[in-house]
């Protein structure tokens, strides 16, 4: 809050989703109404900048979203193949979660890593990560040992 | 040459304080900050011929010249949003040889009397963030950044905001909304920033790329700056080559570079060495360029692009082989700016809707010939009807494919070969 003028304290909102967002994994009803308060400003207001953004996420999703740049840059380095067996091999559609809650796969627009693709972020509860130049089965190792490290923490 | 963006190519370790300072970092912005008027830096800048890197090419010196000393205070964004398919530079800059960039945003701010200045960067560069706040501090430590910087009566300080996954909010304006805490939605110019821009106040909102070749220009001056490059795009320019080339990234070379020289010299040639069908030369929002021996022995200036019916813009070149057909290349460009478009004006939201039904169709193989003729009219009734350019950029690369490649649009070639 102490970045913005103290008259611009509207300026924090999306600072806020985004600690709502690693604390709950999505961004709740509850905590729209929170951060509304905070900064003296309508639910209504908050949840259009929850809406416009593709960052944020008011529904709950599989631990990890795994979001694969389709774009035109990336696809002509092969990333439409790589998501069609992608999601055979972790047997879901696009837009779709692990049976076992880990992984939700989404298709995103450019991540300006057009030089390393196939390449995808991971948004979590840990922030946002990138992994580029990828292959199936680098990718599948990946989902394993984030099956282990979830598991190791139960 | 030795790189002078890029310069942790040439220098390991040059993002830690310590290397750049002993690689003449800072002197710079100390030298603007004792020895200079805040006009002398502007008008420094105006003279070395700098033109904005994010895509539109405005002189840089003139775009400060706008900010108006009757408003106060003043503010300087740095435009780190880099969202357009194709552009990655910015990225790397900030990755590794981030005091250079932060560096420029404090000798614009300077130049512009701004006491604060803001790092707009979009969503996805989370880890980046983290980094640039950590350099923002070690140069608070440093006395780089603070109050009373050198002993004198100047203050300043700079902050980071993240976006959060929106193409849209590299469009200045957009931009501000979304500081401001909006929706990332173009606000109505005029006023332009520079007299109406964050909270109301005048701002100078300049690209990443720009802001970094702020510390050699102030170094080495106007004269040493326009000697590299062309007359009328003067300076060294990151071009982000990706697509079908052996070895994509981003190469920084003085303008007048030609395409066949960064294709096959730098990148290594075409992937599976095929013939290179069409280039597009600002990314996705580019028009597509018939790749024939004019197109790849034009230089790589403002000027020169321009006489292949297209932009050098962020100088994002996409390199397109003849293993794909352009029906499926604007099905692409189409679906993102569909995505990306913000909704506020009619015929940006609801035209980039119906090019995609269109270009489906066209995939599909239904009619062809009648959908192709309605699409491209379609985009031709969504240019010059919009507040930002989204909406034109949308259309580029659909117009002009249709235009220089009609063999591709024939019912028999339709929902063509895919990448």
């Amino acid at each position: 809050m102490a970045k913005y003028p103290p008259e611009q304290k509207r300026s924090a909102v999306m600072p806020l989703l985004y600690l709502a967002q690693l604390q709950d994994g999505y961004v709740t009803k509850a905590a729209m109404e929170d951060i509304a308060k905070m900064l003296d400003i309508s639910s209504t207001d908050v949840a259009q900048v929850v809406g416009f953004y593709t960052l944020y996420h008011d529904k709950p999703a599989g631990k990890y979203r795994m979001q694969v740049c389709t774009d035109l840059p990336c696809a002509l380095r092969g990333a439409d193949k790589f998501m069609e067996q992608l999601c055979a091999n972790l047997r879901i559609q696009v837009g779709e979660t692990t049976a076992d809650g880990l992984i939700t796969l989404e298709a995103v627009t450019c991540l300006a890593g057009c030089d390393r693709a196939p390449m995808f972020q991971i948004q979590s509860r840990d922030g946002l990560e990138y992994h580029e130049n990828m292959s199936v089965d680098k990718t599948m190792e990946l989902v394993e040992a984030l099956k282990k490290s979830t598991e190791g923490v139960k | 040459m030795a790189a002078l963006l890029l310069r942790h190519r040439d220098i390991p370790g040059i993002g830690d304080l310590d290397v750049y300072q002993k690689n003449g970092g800072f002197e710079a912005w100390k030298k603007a900050a004792t020895t200079m008027k805040p006009q002398e830096v502007t008008d420094l800048v105006k003279a070395s011929g700098l033109r904005g890197r994010g895509g539109a090419g405005f002189p840089t010196g003139v775009k400060w010249s706008f900010i108006p000393n009757t408003i106060w205070p003043h503010y300087v964004v740095a435009n780190a949003d880099e969202s357009e398919p194709g552009t990655f530079k910015d990225r790397e800059i900030m990755e590794n040889n981030p005091l250079q960039f932060l560096e420029g945003v404090a000798i614009a701010c300077y130049a512009v009397g701004a006491n604060a200045g803001y790092v707009y960067l979009r969503g996805e560069f989370w880890p980046l963030a983290a980094i640039l706040d950590e350099k923002i501090a070690e140069m608070e430590q440093a006395g780089f950044l603070g109050d009373h910087l050198f002993g004198t009566e100047y203050s300043l300080h700079i902050y980071t905001h993240l976006g959060a996954g929106a193409y849209i909010c590299g469009e200045e304006t957009a931009l501000l909304e979304s500081i401001e805490g909006k929706r990332g939605m173009p606000r109505i110019r005029p006023p332009f920033p520079a007299v109406y821009g964050l909270y109301g106040k005048p701002t100078v909102v300049n690209n990443v790329e720009t802001l970094t070749n702020l510390p050699l220009i102030v170094e080495k001056g106007a004269d040493w700056y326009k000697s590299l490059g062309t007359a009328e795009s003067a300076g060294v320019k990151i071009f982000s080559l990706s697509g079908h080339v052996k070895k994509p990234g981003n190469y920084e070379l003085p303008f007048g570079t030609t395409y066949r020289k960064l294709i096959y010299e730098y990148g290594g040639g075409v992937t599976e060495d095929r013939p290179v069908k069409a280039i597009m030369s600002a990314g996705a929002s580019s028009a597509m360029i018939v790749a024939d021996d004019k197109a790849l022995d034009t230089p790589m200036d403002y000027a020169s692009v321009r006489t292949l019916g297209a932009d050098l813009g962020s100088a994002s070149v996409i390199v397109i082989n003849d293993s794909v057909d352009v029906d499926w290349v604007i099905s692409k460009t189409i679906h993102f700016f569909k995505h990306e478009s913000c909704g506020k004006c009619t015929p940006c939201r609801d035209g980039t809707y119906w090019m995609q039904h269109l270009i489906e169709r066209i995939e599909h193989g239904e009619d062809v010939e009648a959908n192709t003729r309605l699409l491209r009219t379609v985009a031709k009734q969504i240019q010059n009807k919009c507040l930002c350019p989204l909406g034109e950029f949308s259309t580029m690369a659909v117009t002009t494919a249709i235009e220089r490649f009609p063999a591709d649009f024939q019912p028999s070639m339709a929902g063509g070969r895919h990448g």
